[in-house]
């Protein structure tokens, strides 16, 4: 399997507007495989964001090399390589429901029915065909987000990245667009999902792999392989292994070391 | 996610947010305020008009005597002469006055709005490039901003000069209006080409959007509410300019030069002034009322009570 995103002894400091600086992020080395779903954890303010965005050439690294598709980030970006979705929906008031979803379509020059019949595919996609004609403010948070997804679905990159896509919905819809992701993913072959969250239910739920990241600075304390059965539904959160995982990726997250790591099914390995 | 579970989450939202009350409600409500204002406003015109000369225009309050003549009938004349005065003749054998403020009317309206584009078009065209090249917003807003210290009353007598030099004085009021309409513009456009969320900005960025799509497809979009808000402003700026632009024009006709001369047979009549003033009030209103009908049927994209 080809190497999507790949980061070597990647650092990246803030210097504020008062001249103190943040290390961001410190020595941070990843690779992500084609079809992997990875999600970064950690708590608030570690550099999720910050990764994320380096990866999708928003921000620039101070140092270290980012190479995306096997190309400079910012190459990847020219080649609309991926696919953003943001915390907040970031819908353009002014558009409904469909015009959104055809944005990407209409800068990348995608002739006009093509654009209209590719929107409404996606919109079914994510169950929101019967709105395509409303405006965003008629909307749900959820359902915002999903004509979000729809969005950066619309020109089928390959790979998505997502930051927070479901933090501020409520347990249940993030349980119902978690399996609906997953349905999407599993349906769009060797698709690559890079998924910040802080959830750490959601992680381990979602992923094949979960990397956990520490604060001040910013480092990958533990990335952990999540091994269990696809397709996930219901049942996968009553599993003994899922609780293991959970318990993990906590454990990893505390920076302290539980006693059932030796039985997990699945080795994790620190890889600082 | 199920369809039941889809068509559950849409109702909720439709009932949250998509049934408001309907607009009928609310601009009738609108227009009851209005009418309620306006009564309010003959009541205390006339109150004190009543007020005064039932106190012979003087009264004492802690040993201070007040005149109160400036409420006398000849400088403050009842609304009902005022409306009279509508269908009286203003000359000998001529039309009624109010028919002949039509004509007046229509003179200024028309220099109004050729300054309302040319102020709007030259408005706009700087807002685009401020909001692209900071360097030279930066250089010259302090200028643009300096030229609204400058009483127009001062330019205007300049810029009929010049116009008249080159054979345009026909144009000289519309430019006057325009050099009242351009700042709003101006500044309410660049506010809302700039003031776009990070967020969007950053969305146009991973589809590696050019600078032209930017500016098309989210800056201006956005800036749309803002340029509204500019051209309602500019709306009664452009018909307060083509007034002022009137006085020292030597123009024949036109609002401001029925005030002109009403003004200076003020005591032979002093209902056709008050008359004409209110004429050019309305006008303003009128033009205002147009581009607000326009703005709500552009900017559909927002819940009916968000309106500014
Ligand atoms: N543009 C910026 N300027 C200065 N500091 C920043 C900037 N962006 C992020 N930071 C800082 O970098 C750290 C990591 O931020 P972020 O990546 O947003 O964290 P997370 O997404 O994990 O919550 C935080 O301490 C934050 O304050
Ligand atoms: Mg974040």
């Amino acid at each position: 399997m080809a190497s999507v995103i790949s980061i070597s002894n990647l650092n990246k400091t803030f210097r504020a507007a008062d001249g103190s600086v943040v290390n961001a992020l410190e020595g941070i080395n990843l690779d992500i495989q084609q079809g992997e779903f990875v999600s970064l954890i950690g708590p608030s303010g570690c550099g999720k964001s910050t990764l994320l965005r380096i990866m999708a050439d928003l921000i620039q690294p101070t140092s270290g090399n980012v190479a995306v598709n096997g190309k400079a980030a910012s190459q990847a970006r020219k080649d609309r390589d991926y696919g953003f979705v943001f915390q907040n929906a970031t819908l353009y008031d002014w558009r409904t429901v469909i015009k959104n979803v055809e944005l990407p379509l209409e800068i990348m020059n995608y002739p006009k029915d093509q654009r209209n019949s590719r929107a409404r595919e996606m919109l079914k996609l994510v169950e929101l065909g019967d709105f395509a004609d409303r405006y965003p403010y008629q909307l749900s948070g959820g359902m915002q987000q999903r004509v979000s997804i729809a969005r950066a679905l619309s020109f089928q990159p390959k790979i998505m990245l997502m930051d927070e896509p479901f933090g501020a919905l409520d347990e249940m819809t993030r349980e119902r667009m978690n399996n609906e992701l997953l349905h999407i993913w599993s349906s769009l072959e060797g698709m690559t999902v890079i998924f910040v969250t802080h959830s750490i239910a959601e992680a381990v739920y979602l992923s094949s792999r979960v990397v956990v990241m520490s604060p001040r600075p910013g480092r990958i304390a533990q990335t952990v392989d999540v091994d269990l059965p696809r397709p996930r539904g219901p049942e996968t959160r009553d599993m003994d292994a899922y609780f293991r995982y959970t318990s993990m990726v906590r454990h990893a997250l505390r920076g302290t070391s539980p006693g059932e790591v030796e039985s997990a099914p699945s080795r994790s390995e620190a890889i600082e | 996610m199920t369809d039941s579970a889809a068509s559950r989450e849409s109702t909720i939202a439709v009932v949250a947010r998509a049934e408001r009350p309907p607009s009928e409600t609310s601009s009738f409500r609108t227009l009851l305020i209005t009418l309620g204002l306006l009564f309010a406003m003959v009541l205390i015109w006339e109150g004190l008009k009543a007020f005064s000369q039932a106190n012979n225009y003087e009264i004492t309050v802690a040993g201070v005597n007040i005149d109160l003549t400036i409420f006398n009938n000849s400088q403050l004349p009842h609304l009902s002469d005022i409306a009279a005065s509508l269908f009286e003749p203003a000359q000998r054998n001529g039309p009624p006055l109010w028919q002949m403020l039509m004509g007046s009317v229509g003179v200024t309206l028309l220099s109004a709005l050729q300054g309302f584009l040319l102020g709007g078009i030259i408005g706009f065209a700087l807002a685009v490039l401020f909001a692209h090249f900071g360097a030279l917003s930066r250089g010259l807003l302090p200028f643009v901003v300096a030229s609204q210290t400058v009483p127009i009353l001062a330019i205007a007598p300049m810029i009929v000069i010049w116009f008249g030099r080159v054979g345009a004085s026909n144009l000289a009021v519309a430019v006057i209006a325009a050099y009242l309409t351009f700042f709003p513009v101006t500044i309410y456009t660049l506010r809302g080409l700039v003031s776009v969320p990070t967020t969007a900005l950053e969305l146009m960025q991973t589809y590696a959007a050019s600078k032209l799509q930017i500016l098309w497809k989210l800056r201006l979009p956005n800036a749309v509410p803002q340029i509204f808000t500019a051209l309602k402003i500019a709306s009664t700026a452009s018909v307060v300019g083509a007034i002022i632009g009137e006085l020292p024009s030597g123009a024949q006709d036109g609002l401001g030069i029925a005030i002109l001369n009403f003004a200076r047979y003020y005591n032979q009549s002093p209902p056709r002034l008050w008359a004409t003033i209110f004429i050019a009030g309305l006008v303003g209103i009128l033009f205002f009322t147009v581009i607000a009908i326009i703005e709500r049927l552009v900017v559909r994209w927002k819940p009916e009570s968000a309106e500014t």
